[in-house]
């Protein structure tokens, strides 16, 4: 072996290069037994986490604990922090103090000190004069470039969300390849690759050059901050608790350097159980150790926090950090790839309470073994802080180590980035269809000039043949407005310390998203099985009569669940058939995270009978309370919208009262595993599991301080319900509950 | 064709025989219980049509929950047995889709029991209560019929599930919990016996549909007592398996 640290694994191409998905194949051991085996929290960490529950409390008060507002973020840019020295078995903040939030300028400097401002911070004179005078930023330089069109689609919100002036995310980094192979071996081999990188200096090969170096500075960089922590992490990682550490600093070197909208964890579990079986084994940890290095390895990241502004808040309610941890699956040769260790990650829901980071992911093959089925089951019911992905469906596509960015966006790990591109409002470009391209809420020409139908009712095929043109405008708008996004990010704000723990040629996707999805289907079939009459004022909508009843999206009805699928396939059709920067492969998710209340403020009302600023449905759900005929026919409806047009992935929110789940806890996991089993074999997508009673929520709306962890699923993420704004709260209670007695 | 007159569809019975279940709520009851919670499905003409195709043709796309948890289709309502062609029928489709299918009912229907039975896998049997007198206090019938179709549940061979509402002050007595129990022990093929907490959750429909609420002012039951009320039951009982 090249390593003594790796005395006791079994040999594999990985041991030669990097392939950690080699390395895990090799060395992990499956588990099918049941939960018995898992330990409660250790001293050490009950003491740890009363102090950080402490902490958190005073957070959630006054906003922020507090900002280094004299320091640039970076890599080595802070001094060492601790909360509790000696109760910490993993070490390592953001800052020189837990909880204390950077400034990162380089997705823009008028973001950054607006958010501390928003805190009643003030960011140093020094910062703002090197950002403005000296060093631009990824923001400025996306303005620079921007047409007055994109300008214009962007503040209308046709567009929105877009990653122009705060970090894009949605990159993984390979952090297991810290703890695996040590930096040297790293830095070692990101040397061969530059060297190789050689030919033509066309534009495209001069930028990876000088990527590639950046990333060799950034590892580097990342072993000077474990020194100074007291780690040499310049080698392989020699047992499960330096394995946990490596990967954090791994990992913490990238949430100091970027601050992107997701910054999610990969897929580690199984990864680190290997560490834990061979310290087990030799006697060097117990249980108790193993569920203790566990347990805080996941403290320190319920403790990774990023300055946003409260625009930002608005759209991606609670403070996410989507360090999205993806569980379980299956490998490609049929073993299952859930170990121990995916039991005792689920399992500090128990030790620590629920709480909503890291995003516990479950991938959920109908082949997991049932031992863990009915666990994931019963901590789903328990503290509603998972979410489930269909390892049956992704497997097929990114092999069986990949791991979900973000929410529902999945991505084979190390060997595979997105461009991410916010989401279009297909709700607001239908109203442009009626309105022949001018906007209902600022009263301007934004889309193309279209006839509009003079009808008394609105017809069908009208209305769709202007539709059709609006997407066709809207697709070709929003890929170039990506394309500059993208451009400027790997520009002004490149993401050394993730994409040094990536190969070094990777599958690039560029990630489209539509919100509005069940608006838009019930909206056509509100015209064309039901009338519908638009109230005209000057010549723009202002509401719609609507005369008899229409199939509604939600309720298993081919009739509407058509429409939906229809919509899907032509928008991302044509957003196919425009050139992406680097070319990226076009891809698509039906996801809104909580930004659905903010686009259904900026749209008018609209012919399903939705009225002007009433919020969205989040992702691919149906409309609140439309879905009639129960929960599965709601499942079934969002289970046809077909993945091959959504790889990005199709998000649905479920919640269900718990006693209409069954009569007895046996009966509501077995029912539980059940319908996920049923849902995913029909090649769904994505499903977030709340159970909990509406009644508990407006008590928590009322009493904050009674539920300081109540957490729920929201949309790809979960959230502390009473982080919610109370407009968010509202939406939340107005959701669909499934509730049979 | 035959058609069915339907109220609504909840795909997603956890609470209603085995399993995941499709339920079908069907129009039109005979009895008037004071405690109903879907007093909008006591007319006979009021919900939709359907044909028995139909409905299995919704019912079909559910099948693969239905095989992951051992679950099927329960017509519910109202009271099923008020439509009993369309009951035959569509449990003979079912069956031959290899579907479970459960009678939620109280018993009081028009006659043509023994065709329904026959494509019946189990039947929730709803015990109003078993004074004559009291049942026709709380129900607006006395036991009569209840009766005639339990010797047809008995001569067909059917599995049974008897569910019995408990509301205070009228069925929560231990004496009367314990002629239940007797009662239930002349009943061949039950398989499980539960007891209902009364609850409130149809109230406010009374208001929509502007019917006189006879329980106002009743509180549901609390779990307490349902638990000491299953111990009456079961020390009653003559197979101690069934609670």
């Amino acid at each position: 072996m090249r390593f003594k640290e790796w005395n006791g694994f079994n040999k594999g191409t990985w041991t030669d290069e990097i392939d950690v998905r080699d390395f895990i194949q090799k060395n992990y051991t499956p588990y099918e037994g049941d939960s018995s085996f898992l330990k409660g929290a250790s001293q050490r960490t009950k003491r740890l986490w009363e102090k950080v529950a402490s902490l958190l409390k005073e957070e959630v008060k006054n906003g922020v604990i507090d900002i280094d507002t004299e320091t640039v973020s970076g890599i080595t840019a802070y001094k060492p922090g601790y909360l509790d020295k000696e109760n910490e078995v993993i070490v390592g903040y953001q800052a020189d103090a837990p909880l204390k939030r950077i400034v990162n300028p380089y997705g823009g400097i008028r973001m950054a000190t607006q958010a501390a401002e928003s805190y009643g911070y003030k960011v140093s004179k020094e910062i703002v004069d090197i950002f403005t005078k000296y060093r631009k930023t990824h923001n400025q330089g996306v303005f620079d470039a921007y047409s007055d069109e994109m300008k214009l689609a962007r503040k209308v919100g046709i567009i929105t969300g877009l990653p122009d002036a705060y970090g894009r995310g949605r990159i993984i980094g390979d952090y297991r390849r810290v703890p695996l192979y040590g930096i040297d071996f790293l830095v070692e081999k990101k040397k061969e690759d530059l060297k190789n990188l050689k030919g033509a200096m066309t534009e495209d090969l001069i930028r990876l050059r000088e990527e590639v170096s950046e990333q060799i500075k950034a590892l580097n960089e990342m072993k000077e901050m474990a020194a100074s922590y007291g780690y040499d992490i310049s080698k392989p990682a020699k047992n499960a608790q330096e394995a946990a550490q490596f990967l954090y600093f791994a990992y913490l070197a990238a949430i100091k350097q970027q601050n992107g909208a997701a910054m999610s964890l990969g897929r580690v579990s199984t990864f680190l159980d290997i560490y834990v079986e061979r310290d087990l084994k030799d006697g060097v940890i117990t249980e108790e150790e193993a569920q203790e290095i566990m347990d805080q390895f996941i403290i320190k990241l319920r403790m990774a926090r990023h300055l946003r502004t409260p625009e930002y808040n608005e759209l991606f309610a609670g403070d996410p950090t989507w360090i999205t941890e993806s569980i379980g699956g299956m490998g490609q040769d049929g073993r299952t790839l859930v170990t121990k260790n995916s039991f005792r990650f689920l399992h500090s829901l128990v030790n620590l309470g629920p709480a909503p980071e890291p995003n516990m992911t479950v991938l959920w093959s109908t082949k997991l073994p049932e031992n863990f089925k009915k666990f994931c089951a019963e901590m789903s019911i328990l503290t509603d802080s998972i979410q489930y992905e269909n390892d049956d469906t992704m497997r097929l596509e990114y092999g069986d180590d990949y791991g979900i960015a973000c929410c529902v966006s999945p991505m084979t790990i190390g060997k595979q980035m997105q461009f991410f591109g916010a989401r279009a409002n297909l709700a607001k470009a239908l109203l442009y269809a009626i309105n022949g391209g001018m906007d209902e809420k600022h009263l301007v020409q934004v889309g193309p000039k279209l006839e509009i139908p003079e009808s008394e009712y609105l017809s069908y095929e009208e209305v769709m043949k202007n539709y059709e043109k609006v997407l066709e405008w809207l697709a070709e708008l929003y890929v170039n407005t990506l394309n500059i996004i993208h451009y400027m990010h790997d520009k002004y704000a490149y993401e050394s310390a993730q994409m040094a723990l990536h190969d070094v040629n990777i599958r690039r996707t560029m990630a489209f998203g539509i919100a509005g999805l069940s608006v838009v289907a019930d909206s056509l079939s509100a015209i064309k099985y039901a009338k519908v009459k638009p109230v005209r004022v000057n010549g723009v909508t202002v509401d719609f009569e609507v005369e008899g009843d229409f199939p509604k999206y939600g309720n298993d009805d081919d009739r509407v669940d058509s429409i939906a699928i229809e919509i899907v396939e032509k928008f991302m059709n044509e957003l196919r058939k425009h050139q992406t920067y680097r070319n990226a492969e076009h891809t698509m998710s039906v996801l809104t995270i909580t930004s659905n209340v903010v686009y259904g403020k900026k749209t008018g009302s609209t012919p399903d009978g939705r009225k002007a600023g009433e919020a969205f449905a989040p992702g691919a759900n149906p409309m609140h309370q439309r879905d009639i005929e129960g929960a599965l026919a709601s499942l079934n409806s969002v289970a046809k919208i077909p993945n091959c047009h959504c790889m990005d992935g199709v998000s649905n929110t479920f919640t269900i009262v718990p006693e209409s789940l069954g009569k007895n806890e046996k009966d509501r996991i077995n029912n539980l595993v059940a319908i996920m089993d049923g849902y995913f074999e029909q090649e769904a997508h994505h499903l977030n599991v709340n159970v909990l009673n509406r009644e508990m929520l407006k008590d928590a709306m009322e009493h904050p301080e009674k539920y300081p962890s109540l957490t729920i699923r929201v949309s790809g993420y979960a959230v502390n319900f009473v982080r919610l704004s109370k407009e968010q709260q509202l939406e939340v209670l107005n959701r669909t509950f499934h509730e049979r007695m | 064709m035959v058609t069915g007159r339907i109220h609504s569809i909840e795909t997603m019975g956890l609470l209603d025989g085995p399993g995941i279940r499709v339920v079908v709520f069907m129009q039109g009851c005979r009895l008037r219980c004071a405690y109903c919670h879907n007093p909008d499905t006591w007319d006979t003409k009021g919900g939709f049509e359907i044909t028995a195709e139909e409905l299995l043709k919704k019912v079909r796309r559910y099948k693969v929950y239905f095989s992951k948890s051992g679950g099927g289709v329960t017509l519910s309502g109202g009271d099923p047995l008020m439509q009993p062609q369309f009951v035959a029928e569509f449990f003979k489709l079912c069956r031959e889709e290899g579907i479970h299918t459960t009678l939620d009912t109280s018993g009081y229907g028009s006659g043509n029991y023994d065709e329904v039975l026959k494509y019946t896998d189990l039947i929730l049997l709803d015990i109003k209560h078993i004074d004559d007198a009291a049942h026709k206090q709380l129900t607006g019938l006395g036991r009569e019929g209840f009766l005639q179709f339990l010797e047809a549940a008995k001569s067909n061979g059917n599995k049974i599930w008897i569910r019995h509402v408990v509301v205070p002050g009228i069925t929560n007595g231990r004496e009367h919990i314990k002629k239940l129990a007797e009662f239930i022990n002349t009943i061949p093929n039950v398989e499980r016996v539960e007891l209902l907490p009364y609850h409130v959750h149809g109230v406010d429909k009374y208001k929509e549909l502007n019917i006189k609420y006879r329980l106002e002012g009743i509180k549901p039951l609390q779990k307490e007592e349902l638990e000491e009320l299953y111990q009456v039951l079961n020390n009653n009982l003559n197979n101690k398996s069934l609670t």
